[in-house]
């Protein structure tokens, strides 16, 4: 074994996996993650910690892993996060615990993520729950939305022996888990559901279909059904459009909406009556991780997929490894290009995007490489279908009907990043819909400090 | 999941020949709900999200009515539902309430109002008239649908509307034409005077209005229902051009000024998806020649 490199894990085949929806990524067995385990060298002092936004003690569950006990794994992880299996999957690690991590000194850092899914995984698949607190105080606290930030945050303040209702406007729980992120990176069945299920598991009721700021709004939760603290955990909100000539067109969808009717809505499976327009040629505008979800998911519903980014690789804003993913698969990247507009034809559908070339200019103040068009460079790509993903702005829906909420000028709520206090009392936010869109252990961790500050907050009233 | 099967259907009717009208147990929609506002139903695990408009509400019993045509495969499963079943999920209420409820007393008063109901249309109007009789405002209103068999609700909205107007296009009940001929005759022959008109039915109805009331000068109000996925904002698949503006239906509709939708993009768009047997694909792509699937009634013939 060479001590200077990640154990490796095993994926379905490219060539396979682009016809499919199961899970790219196998994941460790437990001769692999303990393995991996023993790469650790459980430093006294742990940088990786530093790294991880719900601070995992990481060599700890790691040492666990290591000898042999992955239950006794799951228990550490369990005491900061409720999401193992889905941050193990899904969380940028390169950038956070394993870019700290000792060992990526001199060659690969400890596959961190990888162990904690292998966890994960393994008390899901031995039956092992976590156990519900034993004190209950009876004090009401509601939280908007079942996303990675309310879900956190509502089994915190579950295990310190709050009365918790978490609110979702959808009909699943799980936010962008289950709406946005495609099966073949985090399995809804298994994963999601198993990990929301902990969640009730701890006492949490999750009351579906109830939009708030529509059919309640938060004056009301305090006032007529006794919560005496809320915590806001909506979203990044609306899809943004380029405001391009053809956006309107038939087969012109938001990344949102392409990906929640396969995802939520499970167009993919024949067995759901959901539709969608897989596309025959599919354009993606965007580079994040949306966009390479979206195109990642047309890709398997039989599509030839471009994604079409203004900037240079280097400015992808996806992580790598989705990068890498995606044209292992076979999408095809049209960097560096920007459209102008979608043809329409006369039954109103998409029969192309007329794109220009860009060129990075020099770096502006803050940095980045600013694009600019290539003179007389403009061509057609022939597409029938085309995917915007362009990032969001925040949904008033809330902002708008609550009282004393103030917003900063993009329009996302204003929290106190320590206590999540928002400007009205008793009223609490993190998550997608104060930073606007992240990551999901970033909201987790806005999750578990308002859980903090809620307690803080209600036991000095 | 079990815990979810809650909103029962407490009673169905049949209005008319495929038309249904259901009562459903919906306590948080109920209470908070207003004329003008719609519903999302999703009837079982693997169903569709459907959009409804919230025909009616009785606070006290915690029900909300909706009235739907049964003609593509999701409203055809949803007529199969009987009293005493339930639906899996129902959200709302959603969009905004018709702007009438925030209007100023004085400004209502004065305004002569003429509600336009196309098929299944009558539905969403049934709630406004209601609303502006029982806050003591009259108005007028004409059902219109294509034959005297598809004109639903002529005898609730008797008592509520001033003068009622029923119009079929073949002439097998009440005046003869589509609704426009109606309103010309009320406007050119019968010496009517209206400020405001707000027409609720198929879009293609809805763009004829338009045009007829542009011609004749008065405001109207339509209510938009394109394909929707979430209702709340979140997906655009709703999204519709408006003056020059785009706007998304389920959170800045679903009314808007007539005058200033682009209905024929509108068409065209509620024209992407379309049903076959059993699964609901994609079919041609061959253009505008279905019917709106959900309201469909009658055509506007081109004049
Ligand atoms: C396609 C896609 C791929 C992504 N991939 C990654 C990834 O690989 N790694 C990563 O770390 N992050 C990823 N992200 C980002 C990450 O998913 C989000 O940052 C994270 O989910 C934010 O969590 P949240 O709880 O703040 O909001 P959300 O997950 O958006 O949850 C908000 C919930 O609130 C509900 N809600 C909204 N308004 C209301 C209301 N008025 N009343 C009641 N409920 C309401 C919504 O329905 C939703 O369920 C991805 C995002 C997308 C869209
Ligand atoms: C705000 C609003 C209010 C509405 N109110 C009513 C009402 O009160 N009564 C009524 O009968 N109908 C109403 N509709 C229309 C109704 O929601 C659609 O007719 C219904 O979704 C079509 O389902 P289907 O499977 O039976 O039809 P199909 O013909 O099978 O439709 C095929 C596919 O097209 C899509 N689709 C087509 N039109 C729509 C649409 N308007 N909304 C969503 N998806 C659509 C669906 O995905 C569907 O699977 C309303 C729609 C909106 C947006
Ligand atoms: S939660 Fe994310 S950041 Fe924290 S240890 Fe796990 S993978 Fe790393
Ligand atoms: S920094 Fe790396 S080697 Fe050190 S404890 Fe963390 S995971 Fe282990
Ligand atoms: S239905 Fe999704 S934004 Fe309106």
């Amino acid at each position: 074994m060479d001590v200077l490199k990640k154990v490796p894990v095993r994926e379905q085949d490219p060539k396979v996996r682009a016809t499919n929806f199961n899970e790219v990524c196998y994941g460790y067995n437990q001769e692999e993650a303990m393995e991996e385990a023993s790469r650790c060298i459980q430093c006294k002092n742990a940088k990786c910690i530093t790294g991880c936004p719900v601070s995992i003690d990481i060599p700890a569950f790691i040492k666990e892993i290591k000898e042999g006990n992955p239950e006794q794994a799951f228990k550490v992880i369990g005491k900061y996060s409720a999401l193992p299996a889905v941050c193990g999957r899904v969380c940028p690690q390169e950038s956070q615990c394993e870019e700290l991590c000792i060992r990526g000194i001199k060659g690969e850092p400890v596959s961190i993520g990888k162990l904690e899914r292998f966890a994960a995984d393994w008390a899901r698949e031995n039956n092992i729950k976590p156990e519900p607190p034993m004190i209950k105080n009876g004090r009401k606290v509601a939280v908007i939305g079942a996303g990675p930030a309310g879900l956190t945050c509502a089994g915190d303040l579950a295990k310190m022996g709050y009365d918790v209702t978490i609110f979702e406007a959808l009909h699943e729980p799980g936010g962008v888990l289950v709406y946005g992120i495609p099966e073949f990176r985090l399995p809804k069945e298994t994963v999601v559901k198993t990990e929301i299920d902990n969640v009730r598991a701890l006492g949490v009721t999750i009351e579906t279909n109830v939009v708030i700021g529509k059919s309640i709004t938060i004056d009301e939760l305090m006032d007529e059904e006794n919560f005496e603290a809320i915590f806001i955990g909506s979203g990044a909100g609306l899809p943004k459009f380029m405001g391009i000539p053809g956006e309107n067109a038939n087969g012109v969808f938001s990344a949102n909406e392409y990906l929640t009717r396969s995802n939520l809505m499970k167009a993919f499976d024949e067995s759901y009556d959901t539709p969608i327009i897989a596309g025959k040629k599919v354009a993606v505008v965007g580079g994040g991780n949306v966009a390479m979800d979206a195109a990642r998911t047309a890709l398997r519903l039989g599509a030839q997929v471009y994604i079409v980014y203004r900037r240079g690789e280097a400015e992808l804003p996806a992580r790598v490894e989705e990068v890498h993913h995606a044209k292992e698969e076979g999408i095809i990247f049209k960097l560096l290009t920007n459209p102008k507009e979608i043809l329409v034809n006369d039954n109103g559908w998409v029969s192309g995007m007329r794109c220009v070339e860009m060129e990075l200019g020099e770096p502006d103040e803050s940095g980045r490489r600013k694009p600019a068009e290539k003179q007389g460079s403009e061509f057609v790509l022939e597409v029938d279908t085309v995917i915007m993903s362009l990032g969001t702005s925040p949904n008033p829906l809330i902002s708008s009907t609550t009282k004393g909420l103030n917003t900063n000028k993009y329009k996302c709520i204003i929290a106190d990043e320590e206590t999540g206090m928002t400007s009205r009392e008793g009223v609490f936010a993190g998550g997608d819909a104060v930073t606007g869109a992240a990551t999901v252990i970033l909201a987790m961790g806005a999750g578990k400090a308002a859980a903090a500050g809620i307690d803080k907050y209600l036991q000095s009233k | 999941m079990a815990e979810n099967y809650i909103y029962t259907i407490v009673k169905k009717e049949s209005l008319a020949n495929s038309i249904y009208l259901m009562d459903v147990k919906a306590p948080r929609v109920a209470k908070n709900c207003f004329p003008g506002q719609f519903v999302i139903v999703k009837m079982d695990e693997k169903g569709e999200r459907i959009p409804l408009t919230i025909c009616d509400y009785d606070r006290e019993a915690e029900t909300v009515t909706i009235v739907f045509q049964a003609l593509g495969s999701s409203t055809k499963l949803m007529a199969t539902f009987e009293e005493g079943e339930a639906f899996r999920d129902f959200t709302g209420p959603l969009g905004h309430k018709s702007e009438l409820i925030d209007m100023p007393r004085e400004e209502l008063s004065k305004k002569k109002i003429l509600f336009v109901a196309g098929g299944v249309g009558a539905a969403p109007v049934y709630p406004q008239v209601k609303w502006m009789k029982e806050n003591g405002y009259s108005v007028d209103c004409i059902i219109g649908a294509r034959n005297k068999e598809l004109i639903i609700l002529e005898d609730r909205m008797k008592p509520l509307a001033d003068n009622l107007y029923i119009t079929t296009d073949d002439g097998s009940y009440g005046f003869h034409g589509n609704v426009n001929d109606c309103i010309k005759d009320l406007v050119n022959n019968q010496g009517k005077q209206y400020d405001l008109v707000i027409a609720i039915g198929p879009m293609i109805m809805m763009k004829f209005v338009c045009i007829l009331t542009k011609e004749l000068g008065i405001q109207t109000i339509v209510s938009m229902n394109p394909v929707m996925v979430d209702g709340t904002g979140m997906c655009g698949a709703c999204r519709l051009t408006i003056g020059n503006e785009v706007k998304f239906a389920c959170v800045d509709g679903p009314e808007f000024d007539g005058h200033l939708v682009n209905f024929d993009e509108a068409m065209k768009r509620v024209q992407m998806y379309k049903s076959e047997e059993g699964k609901v694909v994609l079919r041609e792509k061959e253009g505008p020649t279905h019917h709106h699937p959900g309201c469909e009634c009658h055509d506007e013939p081109v004049k």
